[in-house]
């Protein structure tokens, strides 16, 4: 229901936003988090939910440009925004760099968190083009990989720096 | 068999004979087929998976450790707009029986289900459970549940759940006792007398952790009423024993249960035991008609899911000549299982799959108890009950050395089994199929620069920092004998191995491979291609491997899926089955077509065609569709279906029962680590400088792959060697119970990891492979003997736990003599140092 005349509190509110270049407009409950909105009501599931308190960033997305995760956001917190997720990647049909020097670099085994890593890499490199190897490591501190020890996310992201890709 | 008879079924490479060609896709780094959805945020996770109108599950849990059950109210939270219903453990005593226990008595008594019965053992255990319309409706409404509990006293230390007055968590068992036995192997009283020295080792701790895999636990589970089958799409690594425990449990017949998973994110053994879930999700399908959904929380896995094993070691005595040669060792384990055993105690025997580790003692004695503590239960974990036994051995050995001032390097080559041994026989009876630690160390030692050792200590020194060097060497049992469990409960049923595959060639010539394993990450689906397209003739790409397990594809066996470091011995030894199978078959059909004997055929390019005459070919697709769509005329008595199953069985015996005596598992990894840290001299801080993993697993199939599994793996041990911990305070609260006080190495914290590989082929298995996702821990174990080596100058504190943050190495610094008193030598003329 909208926050009524008499000043009653909001338990939830219409919120438009922009998703992978498609406009939604939907009714969400006030306390739902972004992330479950994007999963169970837009169907989006390349986004996943790894920890309950912020740290393992396998939701991560961005939001208006910025790489923010998506499990620490309420899905009214997004109203009006632009939001790109790992669905949106792509352009033209083919893979980001990105994407696919994680498969030339072998860096996702069980790809649960690689959406969240993707989403950060990106935000990395649309912000620092050519980072140092200290600068791809620190920019994927807020995301855990148990899979891979990371060796082959740096080694992949590095590569995508360098557009040394495979076609 | 004994090693004379296996030395004898080995065959020589070039008598082998085999389909699979001497360059062909194995052993190559194709692209993984898993990759492109994966990358697209296209997987398919069980949590993806949603029906119309589902109901979401929140289990109420305990706040206690270790309480009565006065009662539970659920009338509150089924008043709210938009529940569906709720369970307690009165219906799941009703409905259900116990799960079965894999213990003899005392274990074999607990009594174990879906929902805690009239107690709680652990904090976090389930005591009801509600269905409501959201996610967070069922929050609220497991809050509106009235559970009154009467507290009892509480256990969270193994030694003292042994103690005659401790209080006991499952009274139908008497005590804290799961199960005991005692393993007596060589000749150690021999040994004794024998001994130019006897090192004793007061206690040793290995702590408690888990892989703490990205995904969380869960199922969508759905109830047909019609047939009374439950389908639960999941993420269970083994639904085989999934099933044995379920169905039983809800009293219905195995193929009522059906498990299907696509892509799972991580599972390292702790998605086995996920069956008191599962039957309570069972439960609520059936009884609100209503397909239900349950995902764990970070919280709830870290609180309630599954812990690796905990064990302490007492009493270790180690025999051993002046030289370093080791005659054997005796030791007392205690294992805490946490507060339900469920795979356990199996765990009480795994780890005799490699009693001497990797090295040549003849003599070992062991007396293994595991109990019950009011901590979450266990299961298999990474290494599972191997890597708790390993580092016994690797801290033996970097003590033993201390002791007698002699060089680790040195002690392990003069104690290592070596390679003109192999097949090696251990003292238990397993065989050791092939490996070449010495090398594997040599190369491993040269990746960190061991020769100029020295300068960098000095080096070090002038930032008053701590140099120090240490190695792990592990082996990486795979493929287990079953039969081992008859060690534990001589009246289980279980023995071998097995694991089936399918493969098939469609209408149009399309290949498709189902398997029965359940892979989380370990690229099976690309690993089955390799396989496949070397025997058929094709590329990767012609073949199609089906994503994920379904018990309705009818291509499992017992013990399917996807544990203990063996896919590439038993899934591609299945794959491999099936394909010549269905080679012969499509052979077998081209020579009707064409008019010849199958052995004038080949298989290449797509097509079956005439050695002689490479113009006469059928492509794929013509086979398919004469079978399948095209057949008449085709002879009566052509038995051929083009889609053919295998199920692989490698060759065990049972363990002699008396002697505890026989070959535990197939294959024998090496992982020989060696770790170089820094310590700073006035705070315990240290780091990781240099590291080197070298690895043996024979025959990659895909050396990326290979590499990728040794980077996890070593993360993992490293994780825990330096963080990662699940402690609890005196009342059984987890103290870290989320990534936030969990800390799992990120980023930033991973040192540069530097990799060998040699490759010692397994005479044992289809393609000369051998099962390696584990590791051996070896990452725990050199980390313990780089921080012992650096304290060494400051007092030779001992590093006597497995997990050592900056605060513990601290303490070893200020007083080195009271982990030091841990240790005694005695001499043969009898004179303690």
């Amino acid at each position: 229901m909208e926050a009524g005349t008499n000043g009653a509190p909001t338990s939830s509110r219409v919120v438009h936003v922009e998703v992978n270049g498609e406009r939604h407009e939907r009714e969400v409950d006030a306390r739902r988090l972004l992330v479950h909105f994007l999963r169970d009501e837009l169907d989006l599931t390349g986004t996943h939910v790894g920890c309950d308190t912020g740290n393992c960033g396998a939701c991560t997305v961005h939001l208006d440009g910025e790489a923010v995760k998506s499990c620490m956001l309420l899905a009214v917190q997004a109203d009006g925004t632009t939001i790109t997720t790992v669905e949106g990647l792509e352009e033209d049909g083919r893979l980001h760099p990105l994407q696919q020097a994680f498969s030339d670099h072998h860096a996702l085994q069980c790809g649960y968190c690689t959406p969240g890593m993707l989403m950060s890499a990106k935000y990395l490199l649309d912000n620092n083009p050519e980072p140092t190897e200290a600068e791809i490591r620190k920019a994927l501190q807020g995301n855990i990989c148990r899979c891979t020890g990371y060796v082959n996310i740096i080694e992949a992201v590095a590569a995508a720096a360098k557009g040394e890709v495979s076609a | 068999m004994s090693v004379p008879e296996l030395r004898a079924t080995i065959v020589a490479p070039e008598e082998q004979e085999t389909e699979v060609p001497q360059r062909g896709f194995v052993g190559q780094n194709v692209p993984r087929k898993e990759d492109k959805r994966l990358v697209q945020g296209q997987g398919v996770f069980f949590d993806d998976v949603k029906r119309h109108g589902m109901g979401y599950i929140h289990f109420v849990r305990s706040p206690y450790a270790h309480a009565k059950i006065v009662s539970v109210d659920v009338s509150q939270a089924l008043e709210l707009d938009g529940v569906y219903g709720t369970l307690t453990g009165d219906e799941v005593a009703i409905l259900t029986d116990p799960f079965f226990e894999l213990s003899t008595p005392p274990g074999a008594h607990i009594q174990d289900y879906a929902l805690a019965v009239g107690r709680v053992r652990f904090v976090g255990e389930p005591v009801a459970a509600v269905v409501a319309a959201s996610r967070e409706l069922a929050r609220d409404a497991s809050e509106l549940v009235e559970v009154e509990y009467e507290p009892l006293e509480v256990v969270v230390d193994g030694e003292r759940a042994l103690e005659e007055d401790a209080p006991v968590l499952h009274e139908e068992a008497g005590s804290n006792v799961v199960w005991s036995g005692s393993f007596d192997w060589g000749d150690y009283d021999a040994a004794l007398e024998e001994a130019d020295r006897v090192v004793r080792i007061e206690r040793l701790h290995f702590h408690r952790f888990s892989s703490t895999p990205l995904e969380c636990s869960g199922a969508l589970v759905e109830y047909n009423r019609g047939t009374g089958q439950w389908t639960m799409h999941c993420n269970h690594q083994m639904p085989g024993i999934g099933a044995i425990w379920m169905a039983p449990s809800l009293r219905v017949g195995l193929d009522k249960l059906r498990f299907v998973t696509q892509d799972i994110g991580g599972a390292f053994g702790n998605k086995i035991c996920l069956h008191p879930y599962f039957v309570a999700c069972c439960l609520l399908a059936r009884k609100l008609n209503r397909a239900v959904q349950w995902t764990e929380w970070r919280t709830d896995q870290h609180q309630a899911n599954a812990h690796g094993n905990e064990r302490t070691f007492l009493d270790i005595e180690v025999p051993v000549r002046a030289d370093g040669t080791m005659l054997g060792f005796s030791v007392r384990a205690i294992d805490d299982c946490g507060a339900f055993p469920r795979y356990e105690p199996l765990g009480a025997i795994i780890w005799a799959q490699v009693t001497p580790g990797c090295y040549r003692w003849r003599n070992i004695r062991v007396d293994f108890t595991q109990v019950c503590t009011n901590k979450s239960p266990v299961s298999p974990n990474r290494g599972y009950s191997r890597m708790q036994h390993l580092w016994l051995t690797e801290r033996i050995v970097d003590i033993v050395a201390q002791q007698l001032e002699l060089d680790p390097v040195e002690v392990r080559k003069r104690n290592y089994v070596r390679s003109d041994e192999m097949p090696y026989e251990t003292p238990n009876g397993c065989i050791y199929d092939s490996g070449d630690y010495a090398r594997c160390l040599d190369i491993a030692l040269e990746l960190i620069g061991y020769d100029s050792l020295e300068e960098k200590r000095k080096e070090a020194e002038s930032r008053r920092k701590l140099l120090g060097v240490g190695i792990g060497s592990t082996l990486d049992s795979g493929t287990n004998n079953f039969g081992q469990s008859q060690l534990v409960n001589p009246e289980l049923q279980f023995s071998g191995n097995n694991e089936v595959a399918t493969v098939k060639l469609d209408i149009f010539g399309e290949i498709v491979v189902t398997l029965g394993t359940v892979p989380q990450g370990q690229g099976h689906e690309t690993t089955a291609a390799q396989v496949v397209c070397d025997i058929l003739g094709c590329t990767p790409d012609d073949v199609n491997v089906r994503p994920g397990h379904d018990t309705y594809w009818n291509s499992h066996a017992g013990f399917s899926g996807t544990y203990a470091s063996q896919f590439a011995v038993t899934g591609l030894g299945a794959v491999k089955g099936a394909t010549e199978k269905l080679a012969a078959e499509m052979k077998k059909l081209g020579s009707v077509v064409l008019g010849c004997t199958p052995d004038d055929l080949e298989l290449a390019g797509g097509t079956v065609r005439m050695r002689e005459n490479a113009e006469a070919a059928l492509p794929f697709m013509a086979l398919g569709a004469i079978l399948n769509a095209n057949n008449a005329g085709l002879p009566e008595d052509l038995d051929v279906t083009l889609n053919c199953r295998y199920v692989y069985r490698p060759q065990f015996e049972v363990p002699d029962l008396e002697r505890k005596f026989g070959n535990l598992t197939l294959t024998y990894a090496t992982q020989i680590h060696a770790c170089v840290v820094e310590v700073d001299r006035e705070t315990g801080a240290y780091e990781i400088v240099d590291y080197a993993a070298v690895d043996d697993c024979g025959n990659r199939i895909h050396p990326q792959i290979v590499e990728g599994q040794v980077h996890g793996a070593t993360a993992q041990a490293l994780g825990a060697a330096t963080h990662e911990t699940f402690p609890y305070d005196e009342d059984g609260n987890l103290l870290t119970p989320n990534f936030y006080d969990y800390h799992v190495p990120h980023a930033m914290d991973m040192p540069p990891l530097k990799n060998g590989f040699i490759e010692s082929p397994s005479p044992f298995s289809p393609l000369g492979a051998k099962g390696m996702g584990e590791g051996g821990g070896a990452g725990i174990h050199a980390t313990c003997a780089a921080i012992q080596d650096a304290l060494a100058p400051l007092g030779q504190p001992v590093v006597y736990d497995s997990c050592n943050p900056y605060n513990r190495v601290w303490e070893l610094m200020r007083d080195p003599a009271a982990s030091a008193s841990l240790v005694t030598v005695e001499s043969r003329d009898g004179s303690r140092s």
